[in-house]
């Protein structure tokens, strides 16, 4: 089974529009985890029913019982995460969970709760299973949310004889980011040629690099910006990165999106057939 | 003065391009003003504004550190700490530095006192000027998880003799949460469609639980479909500004130039989202 996750450093590069494409390109022999917790979208073009349905419980957020306390100001003092008002109250945005205050309060007055950080799902689509999830709102700990979808993820692709599992990874270069390209061998980066767009490109594959992640580029809308295209392709050259295919914009994404589906489903011809060549030259990585 | 929130749930949207295009516009108004790109794991604001960086700060998260010599290998710190950074042997103590949060618990809590803490660099805060703005960014180091510490650095240099913009990064876990909390104001950008329609209600969401108001602009206004506007009117969230799709507007921001400094109809949007921004804002005081 190949583990291949889909990432771009920026944002609203065209990520999950690819993954649903994929999807339906992969014919059935694809698991897909959506690994952008905090804003997941890959569900709204997979047609997805839902099957089951977990609770995430991570974190622990601090109670303080003000019968028991004796306004000493010991935890206000202690708390690096300014979470204790000065009437005692935590809030439960700010409290990392750290048990700081529980274990140092003089007077017990302390407890550590339990806190619901988040729901996750596994549901059916006609791609074959979908493992999604949803981060509480304002919520941490997407990292451990995104390691458990996408060892749930793998799990499936093992027990249904899957060829492909494929990651719907999140923006940016935080924890969830590394969760989401922890054990897999491929990961596709979703450009777009702007400045930012090669910025954040250059900042992802440090990470990748950092982690023994191979990667390959596709560059979305190159057409937008014909020169910044040729930079990142230079630069995909010097650095040895391969060239996975470069997509040009097409209103036809907003449209199937729309739809509620993929792509390559919506509008055949050139536009599929370029998204195709993405997908058989991440195959063949 | 105002601190002003730029956020999206949904990446790509243009947060930045909202927070360069409206810096540029009150700094011809006269206005005073700071932007600080607190989205730094993909900080972008400087490749538009191209500030000349004249401060520069390294941030980190305090770690601790075992002195062999003192610890009894008791165990206690291992048991304290809630992000499993520590693991005590028979004779030696391991420290998971990337797990470790910085919260001093187990340097608190040691009996023999055998733990001091010292900081572990995450990133950089780089500040300096462009013009009349005043500009500052953090940019965490690829490989590292944890963000807050650093965005907290960035918002360490809120002025108040100035209208502060804050960029933050998309989502709504605690990297946003970190970077919108505490502001006056908070701006969601989104744009017309069913990704984006989704994670503006997950903003939305997060900016109501963090008790902060806000109003909505929705770029490449003409895109996609009418359910953005139909949700701000169910919500009664303000729609601030409308930005249509503009070619030429893409072209520049793909060359990292900022479309008010080359098209008048741009300028003109800027200014009336200043003024509806405003507006909104006292509406909102007022509830």
């Amino acid at each position: 089974m190949k583990k291949i996750t889909v990432i771009s450093g920026k944002g609203g590069t065209g990520k999950t529009s690819l993954v649903g494409c994929f999807a339906s390109l992969a014919s059935g022999k694809a698991v897909l985890v959506d690994g952008d917790v905090d804003a997941a979208n890959l569900s709204l073009i997979t047609k997805p029913v839902r099957l089951e349905e977990h609770e995430f419980w991570a974190s622990k957020v601090a109670d303080i019982n003000l019968e028991s306390c004796e306004d000493c100001g010991l935890c206000l003092e202690l708390c690096r995460f300014d979470a204790i008002s000065g009437g005692y109250i935590v809030n439960p945005v700010a409290c990392e969970g750290c048990g700081f205050c529980y274990y140092s309060c003089p007077y017990d007055a302390v407890r550590l709760n339990d806190k619901l950080s988040g729901n996750w799902f596994v549901s059916q689509t006609p791609y074959g299973s979908l493992v999604h999830a949803r981060l509480g709102i304002a919520e941490e700990n997407s990292g451990r949310l995104v390691t458990t979808i996408r060892n749930k993820g793998e799990e499936l692709a093992e027990s249904e004889k899957k060829d492909y599992l494929v990651i719907d990874g999140p923006p940016g270069i935080g924890c969830p980011v590394i969760a989401a390209l922890s054990g897999v061998e491929t990961a596709l980066i979703v450009t777009e040629p702007t400045v930012s767009g090669i910025h954040d490109l250059e900042r992802i594959l440090a990470v990748c690099r950092h982690f023994g992640v191979e990667a390959s580029v596709c560059i979305n809308r190159y057409d937008l910006g014909e020169e910044q295209s040729g930079i990142i392709e230079d630069y995909c050259l010097r650095e040895n990165v391969p060239l996975a295919g470069k997509i040009p914009f097409d209103r036809a994404f907003v449209r199937s999106m729309i739809q509620g589906v993929p792509v390559v489903e919506y509008k055949d011809g050139s536009l599929s057939e370029k998204i195709n060549a993405v997908w058989e030259s991440v195959n063949v990585l | 003065m105002l601190n002003l929130a730029i956020a999206s749930g949904k990446g790509g949207t243009g947060k930045t391009t909202i927070a360069v295009n409206l810096a540029l516009t009150l700094e011809k108004e006269n206005t005073p003003v700071q932007l600080l790109d607190c989205d730094v794991e993909e900080p972008n604001a400087h490749l538009f504004l191209k500030p000349e960086l004249t401060h520069k700060q390294s941030v980190g998260i305090p770690v601790p550190s075992i002195d062999l010599d003192k610890c009894s290998f008791c165990g206690r710190c291992a048991e304290v700490c809630a992000f499993n950074a520590l693991a005590v042997l028979k004779d030696n103590v391991m420290i998971l530095n990337e797990l470790c949060h910085g919260c001093g618990s187990c340097a608190y809590l040691c009996p023999e006192t055998a733990i001091t803490e010292n900081d572990r660099p995450i990133g950089i805060v780089e500040s300096g000027m462009v013009n009349n703005i005043s500009f500052a960014h953090g940019i965490l180091n690829p490989g590292e998880a944890m963000s807050p510490p650093l965005i907290n650095a960035v918002k360490n240099l809120i002025s108040s003799e100035a209208l502060t913009i804050i960029d933050a990064p998309p989502g709504t876990s605690c990297p946003v949460v970190a970077a919108v909390s505490d502001c006056d104001f908070c701006l969601l950008v989104t744009e017309p469609t069913p990704f984006g329609l989704n994670d503006l209600d997950l903003a939305y969401q997060m900016i109501t639980k963090l008790g902060i108001s806000a109003g909505v602009i929705i770029n490449r206004s003409d895109i996609g479909d009418g359910e953005v506007e139909a949700y701000c009117s169910k919500h009664k969230l303000p729609i601030l500004q409308k930005i249509p799709w503009n070619l030429e507007a893409a072209r520049y921001y793909a060359r990292g130039e900022p479309a008010v400094s080359h098209l008048p109809e741009w300028q003109v949007l800027f200014k009336e989202l200043y003024k509806n921004i405003l507006s909104a804002r006292e509406g909102a005081e007022a509830k």
